[in-house]
């Protein structure tokens, strides 16, 4: 037995703020963010939470899949910015689901963190360990975000989206995970929970803090190689694949992707210019339209890539 | 050596080759943005089998920066 995603959810604040908005707050214009990010509007919460975010979004997967909230074995929420501590998000996402079967932990390794639980979804199952669960990417990014730094502001949004992942007869593909502590200064967010901290102060490193063409040139270079490897690993070949769905952090770090990997752009389907880059939601948020649109079909083979803060990496193909 | 790192920023940065000297600008000349930098930087690199650390960036403004660069860590 393999993982099936048999369900597909997503939510997003109506709130937004377009290009236009943040002109009025930092010293930036809608074509220089266009051009450099392809990002139009980010979404953001109102009275919405990352949990609230992640319920709203199972529910949509749950109805889809046909399984019943007690038939979840596991709920893993992929999150770095939950605003729950203890208990986990993922069990309150149990709760307000009634899924009283479900053992629940969350998971952090961010815009990485959705590919490494549906990864874990597909050992857990093959492993016969459980044979149905939930995984959900939830963000609020919003809350991190420093909106006087229009280095940083520009690119983050607020959203949520998850699939059930049940055992079925298939393939079993393997995937290829990276991560490198060494490198991981060049995108960090400090925890308010730690001595040096005070309200207000000047160097406040709370918030989401990124060198851009550090984190560029790792994206641009480690992606097309975990994809590769992934590739490799499965003998299959780059043209047995239909759709490669990466983290939606920025369009020209996909548009270089592509290039590198000589495949059309059209293959890589985006939404980062609606949402901005959600972090470990983009993946499952682009899953969920592109499966409520029509454009994945049985038997298709789609890449799952993402890259972020760790540094973390990672690639799995898996049979639609 | 100025050929062939012309022809890597013609194909980075879609400009004609032949209006790449060396002492054009990637900036002011060229139309780069830092991420375009970036993509030719790694061009670069794939082609010469060298690492050029992104705070050595401000050193490379003209495509003959980039050849005495690229000359220098060579040696």
């Amino acid at each position: 037995m393999i993982g099936k995603i048999c369900g597909t959810g997503s939510y997003v604040p109506a709130n937004y703020l377009d290009n236009n908005d943040l002109a009025k707050m930092v010293e930036t214009n809608d074509e220089w963010v266009r051009e450099r990010t392809g990002i139009v509007r980010r979404h953001i919460i109102e009275d919405d939470t990352t949990v609230s975010m992640a319920v709203k979004a199972s529910k949509e997967a749950l109805k889809m899949s046909g399984i019943e909230a007690k038939e979840i074995d596991l709920i893993i929420v992929s999150t770095l910015s939950s605003n729950v501590i203890l208990p986990s998000a993922a069990c309150e996402v149990q709760r307000e689901l009634e899924a009283v079967n479900a053992t629940c932990f969350d998971l952090n390794a961010a815009c990485t963190g959705f590919v490494f639980g549906y990864i874990a979804a597909q050992a857990y199952i093959i492993s016969g360990i459980y044979r149905n669960i939930l995984i959900i990417g939830s963000e609020s990014l919003s809350n991190f975000v420093n909106w006087e730094d229009r280095g940083t502001c520009i690119l983050f949004g607020d959203g949520a989206g998850a699939a059930v992942v049940r055992a079925a007869e298939g393939t079993m593909y393997l995937p290829v995970t990276h991560s490198d502590g060494a490198i991981g200064h060049v995108l960090t967010c400090g925890s308010r929970h730690n001595k040096e901290w005070i309200a207000g102060s000047k160097d406040d490193n709370t918030y989401m803090k990124m060198d851009g063409q550090a984190v560029f040139k790792f994206a641009v270079k480690k992606v097309p190689e975990v994809i590769d490897q992934a590739l490799e690993h499965n003998k299959l070949d780059i043209h047995d694949i239909d759709w490669f769905i990466l983290h939606q952090a920025n369009k020209r770090i996909i548009d270089s992707i592509a290039r590198r990997l000589g495949i059309d752009i059209d293959r890589f389907p985006m939404n980062v210019e609606e949402y901005g880059n959600t972090s470990s939601a983009s993946v499952p948020l682009l899953l969920d339209e592109m499966n409520r649109k029509g454009m994945l079909a049985a038997g298709q083979k789609i890449m799952l890539a993402g890259f972020g803060a760790g540094l973390s990496w990672a690639a799995v193909v898996l049979e639609w | 050596m100025l050929e062939k790192v012309k022809e890597i920023v013609a194909d980075s940065l879609g400009v004609e080759v032949d209006t790449i000297t060396a002492e054009s600008s990637f900036q002011k000349d060229l139309g780069a943005d830092s991420l375009d930098l970036m993509d030719m930087v790694m061009a670069l690199e794939d082609e010469y089998g060298v690492e050029i650390p992104t705070d050595d960036l401000g050193e490379l403004v003209t495509v003959g920066d980039v050849v005495k660069y690229i000359d220098k860590i060579e040696k």
